[in-house]
């Protein structure tokens, strides 16, 4: 299988959605270009700059006009530059897309995918790194998904732009870089079906994006100590995987879950209690959370790292749920 | 303002020196070639009036009379910056100045300072709130709807946009409709003025009237200062976008050879008053690096403070 990394992934998701869907179009700020993370690179070459539209610093119309243009006939996939930028359209997605089939009785289709570059990383500060994807999982009308592979980044994507709804795919600034193994043919992965990222008998990590690759990271150190660590990637958050995650958690009895966003009224938080209403009678521990402290991100590095969850914290908990 | 400038330039370039070296985390997106906009919008402002600055708003921190100190620290991420390591380039404020801060979420400030001169007005005070922004910025719905609340109000407050010409890599004809910025501010009602953001001189004089013009109670006026940025949209841009005959054109403008040439001519300044001007320039420059060089960085549990006021009994 080709290696590539997860923009590349993204990219290939791209060029082969529009090559095969003359609808499909992609907007945002500096896309010609691909700023600042190179995912729409050289699209503009292949499909012109009606299909590959750089817009004006206009969050609210970018997102509205791509509701406008989903809505009779075309199939927008708008790139949002950081995910901390949504704010500036948050009308238009929280109270026109998302509620725009359900409100209207179902006539109403809005096939639209919102691309989110988020996360920490690189002291970009306080206005560029958040993990907002809580934000979303809280609208009714809203699919989610948040994908930690360029396997399953390019899957997603293609599979978000063809779904008939509003899908929005986060996308971790700190994963761009990662490579890993892309099927050669095109893949689509489905929407709510989890994923096993590793096996394992003694305890369930369910983690999401950056997050995977640190409980990897953890449960590599841990099979060291003799601890036998399963890694679960929802990989949609809306819809979700139940009964993925209750499968795995039947196997291990035990349940660690790790996320990126702040840990106050977070994606975990809800997976805790899904999880709890699934399985209480499995449950051999309380469920323990891995997730970032109630604070905006803060821009000096000692105080970032203090800010950045990592494979440490997954090791610490899971030492805590075997105990 | 001539000092102002230089005292920009120099801190950009080291900044770009130190940042290059690994000494300065994270982006950061330089002013050089703008100068004469930070200098000529803070020139006839007062310590006790109100700034919003942008993403690139080094200048306008300097020029409002900001320290130094805290400036450099704050680039370094060091605690003894103006935001305690927690801002960075993006997000510097100095609150003793007036300084109420840069902002990495473009045209913000455009919401924030009508507010501003809402609180004077009530206040019953004769402060000023400026907010700079860039062209590209001008696009949002906030610029409008700020323009718009701020005329309405009539509050003291001037808009200032400098316009480079670029949003990163998206020219300005392919992102602004009608050309003119400052023509929009017929649409709301109050004087709007294009001015060469280059000469530092003319755009005190726009700045000089609009502040005259909000201290006087007459409401609101907006300035579009059109400049040239000398750098990339950020430090280690590649600038594909644009010629390199573009940005040397540009360096021809170069505000601060343009200023010393007119206060020569003036008589109002020679080689040895220029010489002791850079001289001293160069040494505050040099005391700021050296203070954020030696700063210690801050605690890592640091990152939990100043969320809230403290509340001893909750998280
Ligand atoms: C609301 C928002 N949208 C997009 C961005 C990303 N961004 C940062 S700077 C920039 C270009 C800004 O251009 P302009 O306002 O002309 O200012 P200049 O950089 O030229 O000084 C963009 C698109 C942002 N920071 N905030």
């Amino acid at each position: 299988m080709p290696v590539l990394d997860f923009g590349d992934a993204l990219n290939l998701a791209l060029r082969e959605e529009m090559r095969r869907d003359r609808r499909v179009y992609c907007i945002g700020e500096d896309i010609v270009l691909g700023v600042p993370f190179g995912v729409t690179k050289g699209l503009a070459e292949e499909f012109g700059p009606a299909r590959v539209r750089n817009a004006p610093i206009s969050e609210a119309a970018i997102v509205g006009s791509a509701m406008g243009a989903a809505i009779t006939g075309l199939v927008p996939v708008v790139d949002m530059h950081f995910a901390d930028f949504v704010t500036c359209a948050m009308d238009e997605v929280a109270n026109q897309i998302a509620k725009s089939r359900y409100m209207f009785g179902g006539q109403i289709s809005c096939p639209l995918t919102l691309r989110m570059p988020y996360g920490i990383g690189k002291s970009a500060g306080g206005h560029h790194s958040n993990s907002v994807e809580a934000w979303f999982v809280n609208i009714p009308g809203l699919k989610v998904c948040i994908p930690s592979t360029p396997a399953d980044a390019r899957g997603l994507l293609k599979t978000a732009i063809r779904d008939p709804d509003p899908v929005l795919i986060f996308e971790h600034r700190g994963l761009y870089r990662v490579t890993g193994e892309v099927p050669e043919a095109e893949t689509l992965v489905p929407l709510g079906l989890a994923d096993v990222k590793r096996p394992g008998t003694d305890v369930t990590v369910i983690a999401t994006a950056r997050m995977v690759g640190e409980s990897l990271a953890a449960a590599d150190r841990l099979a060291g100590e003799g601890i036998s660590v399963e890694v679960v990637d929802p990989r949609s958050l809306v819809p979700l995987d139940r009964e993925g995650l209750a499968a795995s958690v039947r196997k291990t009895h035990r349940v660690v879950i790790a996320e990126e966003g702040p840990m106050r009224g977070s994606v975990g938080a809800w997976l805790a209690w899904v999880i709890m209403e699934a399985c209480f009678d499995d449950l051999d521990a309380p469920i323990v959370r891995v997730a970032g402290p109630n604070i905006p991100i803060p821009f000096s590095p000692p105080l970032e790292a203090f800010a950045t969850p990592g494979a440490a914290d997954v090791v610490d908990a899971v030492r805590r749920v075997v105990k | 303002m001539y000092a102002t400038m230089l005292r920009i330039r120099r801190a950009e370039e080291r900044a770009r020196e130190l940042y290059a070296a690994g000494r300065i985390p994270g982006f950061i997106h330089l002013s050089i070639g703008q100068e004469a906009v930070a200098a000529g919008v803070c020139a006839p402002l007062r310590r006790d009036d109100y700034l919003f600055s942008t993403h690139r708003g080094h200048g306008h921190l300097i020029a409002k009379g900001g320290s130094l100190r805290g400036f450099m620290a704050e680039l370094y991420g060091k605690a003894t910056g103006c935001c305690k390591g927690k801002g960075g380039s993006m997000h510097l404020a100095d609150a003793s100045v007036g300084y109420l801060g840069a902002n990495g979420v473009l045209t913000s400030g455009c919401v924030l300072a009508p507010g501003v001169g809402q609180s004077i007005q009530m206040r019953g005070t004769d402060q000023v709130a400026v907010t700079v922004f860039g062209d590209g910025a001008a696009n949002r719905g906030p610029f409008h709807e700020g323009v718009n609340l701020a005329a309405l109000w009539k509050v003291p407050v001037v808009f200032v946009c400098e316009n480079n010409f670029w949003a990163s890599t998206t020219a300005h004809d392919l992102s602004t409709a009608g050309g003119s910025i400052a023509a929009r501010a017929a649409g709301y009602g109050i004087p709007g003025a294009t001015v060469d953001g280059n000469d530092a001189l003319a755009v005190y004089h726009a700045m000089e009237s609009a502040v005259a013009r909000a201290r006087a109670g007459e409401g609101p006026s907006l300035i579009e200062a059109r400049t040239v940025r000398f750098m990339g949209h950020f430090e280690g841009d590649p600038q594909g976008y644009r010629s390199r005959g573009e940005v040397e054109g540009g360096r021809q403008r170069d505000p601060i050879v343009r200023l010393r040439a007119h206060l020569e001519e003036a008589k109002l300044l020679d080689a040895a008053h220029a010489a002791r001007v850079a001289a001293a320039v160069e040494a505050e420059v040099q005391d700021a690096v050296d203070f954020a060089e030696s700063s210690p960085l801050p605690a890592p549990e640091d990152a939990l403070q100043d969320l809230f006021v403290h509340y001893p009994w909750s998280d």
